[in-house]
């Protein structure tokens, strides 16, 4: 009998897939045989139990009665957070120096091009503890604090805004959300409609748009949310009330924006000048300058270029937000691999949640960036 | 930094996917005695506890009872394999059987004894989680810390202390727990954290590291209990009673005035029974547990008693700690050891 070729490869994938999965089984049945041996067992039990400890920056209410589960969401929420922040710092920093290393002028080049050599090869560990120490060394104490605004404080303790605040009597905060979330949909739609869409359905827009808005008004009035102004206030040690931004989230943030930024402007660079010359020819021909040529020529075109290996910079920004644990900014390492595995000694477990998260936390940033990959590949000239 | 920490762990935790079937839990003794030394797991770095000296030499309270049994059971206290763990794999070192014995400055507690099946052999060190602050707080007790927030080592009791002392007494001292000492320290000295926490025992070392000690002050109040001492694998009942022994041994040693000095000379011419039973003079202790007769003398002659290792680490010479709870019960402690008949 012969097989196509297709037949092969099928068959090849079924095999291969099979030894992984049996290779799976394997190491299953040695890993719980072997922690049995030792009157062990491998369980998530404890995810239940109440963590007893306190988080000092959540995005999320978080108490010490509250169990490691949740300790474990205030953790993944803080690296989130981090992560973005520094993707979004990244990609602004990072495209910005691209450029000025493509500048006609020497002096803002070569500075540039030295701030790119030093920060890509030096380790990132020393970056972010840099960071943390000339933020603590810089700031004053709490007693002392700057106050670029009224309400607005900033101290070694970190920075303190009013925030504000929404208490709803009847308990239908999740409504305020909900008119929350309807006003942002309302907002995106109509940006979309102005700068995006060329030819506007008038009647769908009416119809989307008050749509959105009635929602917003009466899932607001119906909630019957109070608003209050919340004001940081020295009080003892530590100012209270507003929003505190500790110094340990500023510290990574910038170190991993920083550190990535240069890869990044090193990655444009290289992006732009993969551009075919004659575009370059064709525009200054046409009585374009460079910065339009570099605006409305090379970069379109470089992005095609440029946003595979930019997501696996991405990656990297998630992945390192985990030195968090050197300065206590408490993210899922800190939080899981730090406390909650010294307390319970579930270091198996533990570790097979973070290695989980993190698995997620790319997949998704992957999945978003093909998306757009596949957005700006369309645009081209492929 | 901590990626040591992270590749021990990773093996250790490789270890427990893969370690051998073969890994026999009744037989350490047997497996020491061939291997010919005595794994250790010890603390990376604390003083009073387990420091290398200036000549790399480890050295400290948990180090002198490493060396009390590798001399007892291999009859040369130099025999010893110090394995530094990190308060994060300490226990999976233990539980893989990559380390015999854990003497870390570790608390026993319900939950290493029940859930990680660890044995609890005795107490070396009665600590107790203490405060150091500013003395410009002027600070009496840990109440007066409310809002405060408190530097820490990540752990594992002793951000659970604290959330515990909040809860009780309705307070809120807030933590900052690092990886290391030393980025705590640069944070405590600019200000961003008001006080440091740690066993009674560390902080006496700890305020030594400051820039200036002169300004910082070991509060009096503790706010737990923390009886650091030797941890074993479950399993292994005859390892187990040989380091409960040791320990007892040291205790009663100082008891009854046997020191390193004169151990020798009492064997040869006590007429205590008990100095003679404990001395392997008299009786079969030795066998009983497995080992030679004179195992507590040769014991003894490494480390001293219980009071001279204390005076060595801890004493007027080095960390000047007072002995409070740590001295022999008939002094006012809770030094106590089973007795030897």
């Amino acid at each position: 009998m012969q097989l196509s070729g297709r037949r092969i490869g099928q068959i090849r994938q079924i095999l291969g897939l099979t030894l992984v999965a049996v290779a799976a089984v394997l190491i299953a049945i040695n890993v719980s045989g072997n922690l049995q041996l030792k009157g062990l067992s491998l369980s998530f039990d404890f995810l239940g139990r109440p963590a007893s400890f306190d988080i000092p920056f959540k995005l999320i209410d978080f108490n010490s009665r509250d169990t490691y589960a949740r300790a474990a969401l205030v953790g993944l929420l803080n690296t989130v957070l981090v992560a973005v922040l520094a993707i979004i710092t990244a990609t602004i920093v990072g495209v910005s120096f691209g450029t000025f290393l493509l500048s006609p002028n020497p002096l803002l080049r070569r500075t540039s091009m030295m701030f790119v050599e030093m920060i890509k090869n030096t380790p990132q560990l020393l970056q972010v503890l840099f960071w943390y120490v000339v933020i603590l060394r810089q700031l004053p104490s709490a007693r002392e604090s700057y106050q670029p605004l009224a309400n607005v404080y900033l101290n070694v303790r970190g920075l303190f805004l009013p925030a504000l605040q929404m208490a709803a009597p009847n308990g239908r905060l999740w409504l305020a959300w909900a008119a929350i979330g309807a006003l942002v949909a309302l907002l995106l739609y109509g940006m979309r409609q102005l700068f995006v869409v060329k030819r506007v359905e008038r009647n769908k827009l009416i119809a989307v748009a008050g749509g959105l808005a009635a929602v917003a008004v009466i899932s607001w009035w119906i909630s019957a949310v109070e608003v209050s102004l919340s004001r940081p206030e020295l009080r003892g040690f530590n100012f209270r009330g507003g929003v505190q931004i500790v110094p340990e989230l500023i510290a990574l943030w910038v170190g991993l924006a920083i550190y990535a930024s240069s890869f990044i402007a090193d990655l444009v660079r290289g992006a732009v000048l993969a551009v075919p010359k004659g575009q370059e020819e064709a525009a200054s021909a046409l009585g374009l300058k460079h910065g339009q040529t570099l605006r409305l020529v090379k970069l379109p075109q470089a992005l095609q270029i440029v946003v595979p290996p930019l997501v696996s910079q991405y990656l990297n920004i998630t992945k390192s937000s985990t030195l968090g644990i050197a300065i206590a900014y408490p993210e899922i390492m800190t939080v899981l691999g730090g406390t909650t595995l010294n307390q319970t000694g579930q270091a198996i477990e533990t570790m097979l949640i973070i290695m989980g998260v993190f698995i997620l936390l790319n997949l998704i940033v992957s999945a978003l960036m093909n998306r757009y990959n596949r957005h700006v590949a369309l645009q081209g000239h492929a | 930094m901590f990626g040591s920490t992270w590749c021990r762990l990773v093996l250790t935790a490789t270890l427990a996917l893969w370690g051998g079937t073969g890994m026999a839990e009744a037989q350490t003794l047997a497996q020491v005695k061939q291997r010919g030394t005595l794994n250790c797991g010890v603390d990376t770095g604390a003083p009073g506890f387990a420091v290398k000296d200036d000549k790399g030499k480890w050295v400290g309270l948990d180090v002198d009872f490493c060396r009390a049994i590798a001399a007892a059971v291999l009859g040369d206290a130099e025999k010893v394999n110090y394995v530094p763990l990190t308060a994060k794999v300490r226990f999976t070192a233990l539980q893989n059987g990559e380390i015999d014995v854990l003497i870390r400055d570790s608390t026993l507690t319900f939950t290493r004894s029940t859930q990680l099946k660890l044995t609890p052999v005795g107490v070396n060190f009665y600590a107790g989680q203490g405060f150091m602050v500013k003395k410009s707080l002027k600070a009496k007790g840990v109440k007066d810390l409310n809002g405060a927030t408190i530097c820490t080592i990540t752990g594992a009791t002793l951000e659970l202390n604290i959330a515990d002392y909040n809860r009780a007494n309705n307070v809120n001292v807030g933590t900052l727990l690092f990886e290391k000492l030393d980025e705590a320290t640069v944070a405590l000295e600019s200000g961003r954290c008001d006080g440091y926490t740690d066993d009674t025992g560390s902080l006496a070392g700890a305020r030594s590291t400051m820039k200036k000690p002169d300004d910082w002050e070991v509060l009096a109040e503790v706010i737990s209990k923390e009886p650091l001492g030797i941890h074993m694998r479950q399993g292994d009942e005859q390892w187990a009673n040989i380091g409960r022994w040791i320990l007892g041994a040291s205790i009663t040693a100082e008891e009854v005035g046997i020191t390193q000095a004169n151990a020798e000379q009492l064997a040869k011419t006590s007429e205590n029974p008990e100095i003679r039973r404990v001395l392997g003079v008299e009786g079969d202790f030795g066998k009983m547990l497995g080992l030679d007769n004179d195992w507590a003398l040769k014991a003894l002659k490494t480390s001293g008693n219980y009071g001279e290792m204390y005076e060595r680490h801890f004493g007027a010479k080095a960390l000047q700690l007072p002995r409070g709870v740590n001295n022999l019960w008939s002094k006012g402690g809770l030094m106590y050891s089973y007795p030897f008949r």
